[in-house]
């Protein structure tokens, strides 16, 4: 008899439980603060990019490498001019924060990337157009990149001089 | 230059085979093919085709007109983020250059020496990920993403052209020179700058110090018989650094 007591108030007690885990689904989960980029709309629908945007980033990848082919769409460099925007203070936001772009996405979903342990984190905007003859808009002998030891955030006055430059380029 | 002029010249390079058209040639009757002999340039590809074997890119060096600069090496070096650690044994070198003296007679020359881009190349035979390749217009490359720093190709390089990544390089990448610890890398001809249209930094910072007369790197398609460089090798020859191994070097040299 008491073992039957026992059992009827675990089911009522599971059943609570498994009511009380329900009507928690129904609130709101809590959501990544992602940044906004530069464009409009990306380069597919957002429900795809979410999905996919790796399968695009891969293929894309060794068709670059392998085949030489560079277009637009789909680039990783691409991708880091339009979603990566630097705050009021003028400064970029390096992956790992939750201000980038990348990253406040995987810090939410955990999930390990490791692409800039050799790509830019950065715009190319961001590094402007070089000094020297042969470096044009892709970086090179920028004051930033090579006096600095570690290329930390870009103050306000590099940035406009960075993007004067970048003007005239296009 | 447009992506549709890209596009035309590409098609009139495919359709001449690389060879000097004359202007106006009938291909068939009534059908009148307005071609001009043209060299292929970098960019003449347009981006979303494949690169093919039809160009094969390659360097030459003049020896004698080297003054031992290195303005190339500082160009090469700054494009592609390539910093020293402070540690010249392992700092990684894409190009030096190379002083010679002949002991007998103390005469002295320089030359900047860079993978040599091999038509054979041992760094590809000896990878086993696929990582060290060849891409169809005879640029060696290594794709990063599938290396795992074993260092065979290192081993491999008759020239010792390949470096190896040993620091930590996060944030300081440049957007089109993505490079990273684990991995090797080498000379890439300035592979993103060539599609682009543009020369290797080495040879515009060459010519840009000194001169059009005076540039001691000329860069071109050996395929082509009318590119400069195809020209200056027709005139004046142009020797491989240890030809005897047969590797049909890329990278050519004069004076040496
Ligand atoms: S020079 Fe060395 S790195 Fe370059 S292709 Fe030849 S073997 Fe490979
Ligand atoms: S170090 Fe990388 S590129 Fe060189 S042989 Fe090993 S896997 Fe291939």
């Amino acid at each position: 008899m008491r073992l039957t007591r026992q059992l009827k108030v675990t089911l009522a007690l599971i059943g609570l439980a498994s009511l009380l885990i329900t009507a928690g689904a129904h609130a709101e989960p809590p959501l990544p603060d992602i940044p906004k980029g530069k464009g409009e709309q990306c380069v597919e629908p957002t429900p795809v990019m979410r999905k996919q945007h790796f399968e695009f980033i891969l293929r894309h990848r060794d068709l670059t490498m392998h085949e030489g082919i560079r277009t637009k769409k789909y680039s990783l460099v691409e991708c880091i001019n339009c979603h990566v925007v630097p705050n009021e203070k003028g400064e970029y936001p390096r992956f790992g924060s939750d201000e980038h772009f990348c990253s406040s996405c995987h810090n939410y979903a955990s999930v390990k990337i490791d692409c800039f342990q050799c790509h830019a984190d950065k715009p190319e905007s961001a590094y402007g157009k070089a000094k020297g003859k042969f470096n044009h808009a892709l970086g090179g002998s920028n004051p930033h990149h090579f006096s600095n030891k570690a290329a930390g955030p870009l103050s306000k006055g590099d940035l406009e001089l960075v993007s004067a430059e970048n003007n005239s380029h296009e | 230059m447009s992506n549709e002029n890209r596009i035309d010249t590409y098609r009139r390079k495919l359709l001449g085979g690389g060879a000097a058209l004359v202007a106006g040639v009938t291909i068939a009757p009534g059908v009148i093919l307005n071609t001009v002999a043209q060299a292929a340039k970098p960019g003449d590809r347009p981006l979303d085709r494949p690169v093919d074997d039809s160009v094969r890119w390659g360097l030459l060096v003049d020896a004698n007109k080297c003054d031992g600069c290195e303005k190339c090496v500082t160009a090469c070096h700054e494009t592609h983020g390539v910093k020293s650690h402070g540690r010249p044994e392992t700092d990684a070198q894409w190009i030096r250059v190379v002083k010679l003296r002949d002991r007998k007679t103390g005469y002295e020359q320089q030359l900047p020496v860079m993978c040599q881009h091999c038509k054979h190349p041992p760094c590809v035979d000896v990878c086993p990920t696929g990582a060290s390749m060849k891409r169809a217009d005879g640029i060696v490359l290594v794709d990063k993403h599938i290396c795992i720093g074993c260092r065979y190709c290192m081993m491999a390089c008759p020239y010792k052209a390949r470096s190896f990544i040993h620091e930590s390089l996060e944030g300081e990448q440049l957007p089109h020179a993505p490079r990273g610890k684990g991995t090797v890398e080498s000379c890439t001809m300035c592979v993103y700058r060539v599609d682009n249209g543009q020369q290797p930094a080495c040879v515009e910072a060459c010519a840009a110090e000194h001169g059009e007369e005076g540039k001691a790197l000329i860069f071109g398609d050996l395929k082509d018989p009318n590119s400069e460089i195809s020209q200056q090798l027709k005139k004046y020859g142009g020797k491989q650094i240890r030809a005897d191994l047969k590797l049909d070097t890329g990278v050519r040299y004069q004076g040496i």
